[in-house]
């Protein structure tokens, strides 16, 4: 298992655009993988979800990811947080 | 003629023929599934309808691709996702298994509480979502119903008019025909504001029940600014409109071509377009106005107008947000700079015979350090979020940037000392406005990452001219050579010694002043993000061999008057 944490970096918080882009992300994998935000935690399979936890900028979030690929996803993931989310 | 009040929420005029919205409506019947069969079917049906809508807008990014903006692929995508999401999936079939609900209610009940999820969030942004939730839902619906959503035909200049107009609506148009929208609901962040102002087709929401009494083939006027909709106006008011509408067009095309045209002179020179901002409310119109980045942020305006000092904590999330929303361009924050003609009422500025060469600026910074050290804190802390660079403001020679570098140090070694992540190698440079530091520009070079001419009160202080007294002001004029003298010296030696030097003060944005600051070597303006353009016009039509010219004859006349007479026959 492997859990990482991000501060969003996005003024606005993490938008609808973000959101869609960072679960089609995550179904690319095999790996089962969430984002926790508090004790609250969701899926990344679910868009939903997602948008209902109203991720600000600045807010911490740790993402836990389960699975056989899941250092890949790991990579990836990291990609998105620290580099894509800001262009997006 | 109706004059019908909303909120304005993209620019723009226009003049034309009212057309409403059709929507079909889903109603609940209340029929209950009886056997499994029953179920199974209604599990069948409504998996269908997800497939199909799906196999739609797959079907509607492939044939209009082309056509589709990065936006309206965007709103596409996000709207696969929501139909497809296993959360809206496992609701509507446990209604369907465990309540008995068949396809059609399920559904219905299922998107009308994600609706309202979003509607009861706090952020203005993700309530607007809701509209995006409804409208997936519409399109299972409709699929569910085999309803075919036809793109409809409409006459070239229709004004849309509807309650609310989903994504999937506005994408449906063929929009070339539509000269606008006017609607009942939304705001400023819902997407057919985003989507009018993408296709900068004028748009008014928020009109409320008034629109009501409007009828289809009404002739209609749109102020997409003024947020005004005007029903059946006289030609009188027509006339008015249509000449606001050419001037918008004119205005507008002039910004455009502009806007993303690099600031490049003539043989080839990259120029850099900043904008001076005071606060996050100004960072929009950098972007409209194709500036790229920040030159110069005036943090002062956070301390005045307020009861104490902000604490670090407030100016943090203040810097955070607008180096958040630079997107890693450019942003240079200045320490604040008081005193002078700003006063504070929580800090007992004593009343001098002479506050412009008083208790000002950076040596109110140095004498109170605890006013100070929680700015530079503030700032390194915001320094992780964006290309964030300080300045300090009236240094006047070494040993004050020395002090003032020290105390960002120490500010440095607090933060580390609590573990709190900053950029340790954040670009530190000074404002050059005080004679003495021009002078000696050779020997702040070694020590600054960069300069920043303050040609206002480098101005004053040359000339010794009190800039707020009218009986003087006549001999207040940054094209005295003295102070060109000055700012070509303070260049010079910056490029000598390999550091860049740029300009924040009101003669970067003189067109009058362009093209000789150009010839004497600077690369960087910063101006207010409304003179952009016109100073980026001049660049893009000039050549450096020119500029030099021009600077070679300006340092042969020896008054200002002379030295404006010749720029202005240029």
């Amino acid at each position: 298992m492997i859990v990482n944490n991000y501060t969003i970096m996005a003024a606005q918080g993490l938008h609808a655009r973000p959101a869609a882009a960072l679960v089609k992300l995550a179904k690319t994998y095999k790996s089962a993988i969430s984002l926790k935000k508090g004790d609250q935690e969701v899926r990344l399979n679910s868009l939903l979800n997602l948008l209902s936890l109203a991720l600000k900028g600045g807010e911490v979030i740790s993402i836990v990811i389960e699975g056989e690929d899941e250092e890949e996803a790991a990579a990836a993931i990291d990609r998105f947080f620290n580099e894509e989310l800001k262009g997006l | 003629m109706k004059e019908i009040k909303g909120i304005g929420v993209s620019p723009g005029i226009s003049i034309g023929k009212a057309r409403w919205l059709n929507k079909m409506k889903g109603v609940a019947t209340g029929v209950l599934l009886q056997n499994e069969e029953g179920i199974l079917e209604a599990t069948i049906l409504f998996e269908t309808a997800i497939r199909l809508s799906v196999e739609e807008i797959e079907a509607l990014l492939e044939e209009r691709n082309a056509s589709l903006s990065e936006e309206e692929m965007a709103i596409l995508e996000i709207q696969v996702e929501l139909i497809t999401d296993p959360q809206l999936n496992d609701d509507v079939l446990a209604l369907i298994r465990v309540d008995k609900k068949n396809a059609n209610d399920a559904l219905l009940e299922v998107i009308a509480s994600l609706v309202k999820l979003f509607e009861s969030m706090e952020d203005e942004y993700m309530r607007a979502r809701s509209a995006d939730m409804k409208d997936a839902g519409d399109r299972i619906w409709k699929n569910l119903h085999k309803h075919q959503t036809s793109l409809q035909n409409y006459e070239p200049g229709t004004i849309i008019i509807a309650q609310e107009l989903a994504p999937s609506d506005t994408i449906g148009m063929d929009l070339r025909y539509i000269a606008g929208f006017a609607t009942q609901a939304g705001s400023s962040t819902a997407h057919t504001a985003i989507i009018a102002r993408a296709k900068g087709m004028p748009a008014v929401v928020g009109c409320g029940i008034a629109l009501n009494d409007v009828k289809d083939g009404a002739l209609l006027i749109l102020d997409g600014k003024a947020g005004e909709v005007y029903c059946n106006p006289d030609n009188e008011i027509i006339e008015i409109f249509r000449e606001k509408q050419a001037r918008f067009i004119r205005l507008n095309e002039e910004q455009k071509q502009l806007k993303n045209v690099p600031a490049i002179t003539t043989d080839g020179t990259k120029i850099t377009l900043l904008a001076n901002i005071g606060g996050v409310d100004d960072l929009e119109a950098i972007n409209d106005n194709g500036g790229e980045g920040v030159g110069l942020f005036r943090t002062e305006l956070l301390f005045m107008e307020r009861a104490s000092f902000p604490s670090e904590d407030e100016q943090f999330e203040l810097y955070k947000q607008v180096a958040l929303r630079s997107k890693g361009r450019p942003l240079i924050i200045r320490t604040m700079d008081l005193g002078g003609d700003k006063d504070l009422p929580y800090f007992d500025l004593p009343v001098e015979q002479n506050p412009f060469l008083g208790y000002r600026a950076i040596r109110i910074c140095l004498d109170r350090p605890d006013v100070f050290l929680a700015q530079l804190k503030a700032i390194l802390r915001a320094s992780v979020f964006g290309d964030v660079r300080i300045m300090f403001p009236m240094i006047s020679g070494a040993q004050e940037l020395r002090a003032a570098k020290s105390a960002l140090e120490d500010a440095k070694r607090l933060l580390a000392g609590s573990g709190i992540p900053f950029n340790a190698q954040i670009k530190t440079g000074i404002m050059i406005e005080v004679p003495s530091a021009a002078i000696t520009a050779d020997i702040l070079a070694k020590e600054a990452d960069f300069f920043s001419i303050g040609t206002n009160d480098l101005c004053q202080y040359t000339l010794a001219v009190d800039r707020m007294n009218s009986k003087i002001s006549y001999l207040y004029d940054p094209f005295d050579p003295a102070v060109l003298r000055l700012i070509g010296f303070v260049l010079d030696q910056a490029a000598k010694h390999g550091i860049p030097a740029g300009m924040c003060g009101e003669l970067a944005g003189d067109p009058l002043a362009t093209k000789l600051l150009l010839g004497m070597g600077l690369r960087d303006f910063s101006m207010s993000a409304a003179t952009i353009p016109a100073i980026k016009k001049i660049i893009i039509s000039a050549s450096l061999e020119e500029a030099k010219r021009v600077y070679e004859t300006v340092k042969q006349m020896d008054n200002s008057e002379t030295i404006k007479a010749y720029l202005k026959g240029l």
